[in-house]
Formats: structure tokens, C-alpha cells, sequence
């Protein structure tokens, strides 16, 4: 590879070749800040390679490659290098991590208790993380949420913050202009604009914490509250984890030590006002 | 004529955790995660004590737990099915 660029996000080291340097200056300037690995040992690569090799000059097009490959990882637009990169070390994670069980979801913390807000795609928890992490909590994660097998332990996984379409908005009123990317328009999800986690978030990405509360959020309801039964929290969690299957019975383990430890909640919610209000109220009851 | 007769894989291969009134189920031998109602998790521990057809097995079931009206014997023939489909019991 003719550039590289090496990133530790949390407990995980990346590798990132790519065959041009314009994607890689640009994820060099939104992830300033960011310690590199120490030892120059990664767990993960990532490649932006040409589809074909003269394609490097002519109407250039990224193909992800690296330890894991997917064959629907398909080849997107030079333009489009800041995701392609981010959909590859989303990719190396989701089908190569071993350590730790990952579940898609986003983390924050405060007072040393961790929520994990999990649901489906467009349920809003990346940008409800987003804002709770510049409203007094720690940004953990926005993507994935890392549960160490053997401590129970959730562990941040602080890369930049993906938000899409509205949520670009909400965050561009709330964040200094110098933690965001550039926009990529019209990309597979619609417009897309990648955000760096404040100081605090990078200053303690290895400082983990311990789960607290499991929220599942609904972005466009009514305000509502719901407790969840255990057994429905356990098939949801198995179906947003991306390696569970693959960690046979310490998953299974793991996973019920979670559940154990954590009341879970379904949470309707009509903005984001009414969301973190309720956030701040159950942080509260926790405490008491 | 005797029906089929089925057997379960040994505890020692089976984690099961109880989560309100449901079991969850890992088994060791596929990989597989299950949850699963009463009376699943009982025919499951009827059958390790030995091979059993649906009328041994609703037997053995009898000598632990009340049975209400005439279609527990219909129940235990579909819940056989169910469990051997989801590969948590076979035939002996």
C-alpha cells in the first residue's frame, strides 16, 4: 500500500491502506487526536484498494478489502473514501472481533454506570449518543458496544460518529466545525457527515465502564415507557450482536451476565428534548 | 404399535438460564441459542433419564406434574416435534 495511516480507537488498533492519499488525509484530519497503536502491531486492516489496477487514474473507485472480506462490500466512489474507510473498520470488526461480544449499539456513560441504547437502524441512538455525549455524559460508542467477556465490563469503541441525513443538523447546532468531516452527498444512505467525539471521549477511550441500563428507543412516537422481559431482551441483544453465534457458549454466558446486571426499558419518544430528559430521569433512579 | 422413541443430549451440554418464566437455552452440540416454554425445558429432563416414546415420556411427566383435561397426549406429540425440528431432541 502506498499510504497508510494507523488508529487506536478504544481497546481496537486499525491498519488503513489505501492505494490514493486523498481518502487517508482526510481521515487523518477528522481522527486528529487519536493515540496511534503502541507497537505498530494492529488487530485489524483495512485496504482502499482500485477495483482493477488502472482504475487508480481512471474514474476512480474504492473497493474495501482487508482480514475479512463480505462480497456485497461494494466498491464506492473516491469521493466517498472517508466511508469507505469507516465501512471497512465497521466490517473488520463486526466479523473478526473475538474478545469482546459486540453489539450494534450506541454507549454512554456517567457517574461510572454505561447505557447501551440498541434498536433498529433509524431508531435514532446514534444521535441520541451524539447529543448526550455534549450534554454531560461520555460518548462510549455510536455504532458498537463492546462487552468484555471477562469482566463484564463495557469498553469504549470512540470512533467518529456517523450521522446521516437530519441528524447532521441537530449536531452541526451543538459542535464546533472543526470536529466534522466534509459532507458526502448522496452516498448508498443519503447524505452522511462524520463527527469527532469531544476531548473528554478520546481522553479516557480506555477507561471502561460498567453496564447499567439497556434502553431501547423509538424515534417519532408518542412519549412512552415500557419495561422489557428478560427473555425478549435476550433475543433482541442476540439479534444486534454481530458475533454472538460465532462465540458459542461464552456469548451465551456473557450475555446473560448482562442481562442479569441491567433493567431494560423501551422508550417511545417524539424529540430528542423529550429523549434526553427521560435518559437524565432514569441516571437519577439508578442512583438513588 | 410403540411410536418413536427419543432421547436428549446430556445436561452437561445444555446451559439453560431462566428469564420470566421462559428458558433460554444454549446447545453446546450445534451452537444454537433456543427459548423455549413449559413444558419444553421438563421433556428435556424427562428424556435424560433414558430413551422414551410420547407415552413413556407423558408417563414420566405424570409422576411429577398435574395434568388438566384429556389433550396432554396431542401437547406432548407436538412439543416432541417441536424440539426434534429445533434438533434439542432426536430419535433413539
Amino acid at each position: 500500500m502506498r499510504h497508510q495511516l494507523f488508529l487506536q480507537i478504544g481497546p481496537v488498533s486499525f491498519r488503513i491502506g489505501s492505494a490514493w492519499g486523498e481518502p487517508l488525509d482526510r481521515l487523518a484530519r477528522l481522527y486528529a487526536g487519536y493515540p496511534e497503536p503502541e507497537a505498530g502491531l494492529c488487530d485489524f486492516t483495512v485496504r482502499l484498494e482500485p477495483e482493477q489496477p488502472w482504475r487508480r487514474w481512471f474514474r476512480p473507485s474504492v473497493a474495501i478489502r482487508g482480514d475479512y472480506i463480505l462480497p456485497d462490500a461494494a466498491p464506492l466512489s473516491l469521493a466517498h473514501g472517508l466511508l469507505a474507510a469507516e465501512m471497512g473498520m465497521n466490517l473488520q470488526m463486526a466479523l473478526g472481533q473475538k474478545r469482546y461480544l459486540l453489539l450494534h449499539a450506541a454507549t454512554v456513560e456517567k457517574d461510572g454506570r454505561a447505557v447501551i441504547l440498541t434498536g433498529e437502524s433509524g431508531a435514532g441512538k446514534s444521535t441520541l449518543a451524539a447529543l448526550l455525549g455534549e450534554r454531560g455524559w461520555r460518548l462510549m460508542g455510536d455504532e458498537f458496544a463492546l462487552l468484555d467477556m471477562a469482566s463484564g465490563m463495557l469498553l469504549p469503541f470512540p470512533r467518529a460518529v456517523s450521522l446521516k441525513n437530519g441528524a447532521i443538523r441537530v449536531m452541526e447546532a451543538e459542535v464546533e466545525a472543526s470536529r466534522f468531516g466534509p459532507l458526502l452527498a448522496g452516498t448508498p444512505k443519503g447524505d452522511i457527515r462524520h463527527m469527532r467525539p469531544n476531548r473528554n471521549a478520546l481522553a479516557r477511550m480506555g477507561e471502561g465502564a460498567r453496564p447499567a441500563l439497556i434502553l431501547f428507543p423509538r424515534f417519532g412516537e408518542a412519549g412512552a415507557v415500557r419495561a422489557v422481559g428478560r427473555a425478549e431482551v435476550f433475543m433482541r441483544l442476540t439479534q444486534a450482536s454481530t458475533n454472538y453465534v460465532a462465540l458459542g457458549s461464552r456469548g451465551f454466558d456473557s450475555l446473560n451476565r448482562l442481562i442479569a446486571a441491567c433493567p431494560a426499558l423501551a422508550i417511545d419518544y417524539p424529540d430528542t428534548a423529550t429523549a434526553i430528559g427521560l435518559v437524565e430521569d432514569f441516571r437519577q433512579e439508578l442512583a438513588a | 404399535m410403540a411410536g418413536p422413541r427419543y432421547i436428549a443430549d446430556p445436561e452437561e451440554t445444555v446451559r439453560s438460564v431462566e428469564l420470566d418464566g421462559l428458558s433460554v437455552l444454549f446447545h453446546e452440540p450445534s451452537g444454537m441459542t433456543h427459548i423455549v416454554a413449559a413444558p419444553a425445558p421438563e421433556i428435556l429432563e424427562m428424556l435424560r433419564a433414558g430413551p422414551a416414546d410420547a407415552a413413556e415420556l407423558l408417563r414420566r411427566l405424570r409422576a411429577r406434574f398435574e395434568f388438566e383435561g384429556n389433550e396432554a397426549e396431542a401437547a406432548i406429540h407436538a412439543r416432541l416435534d417441536e424440539l426434534e425440528a429445533a434438533g434439542l431432541v432426536r430419535r433413539a
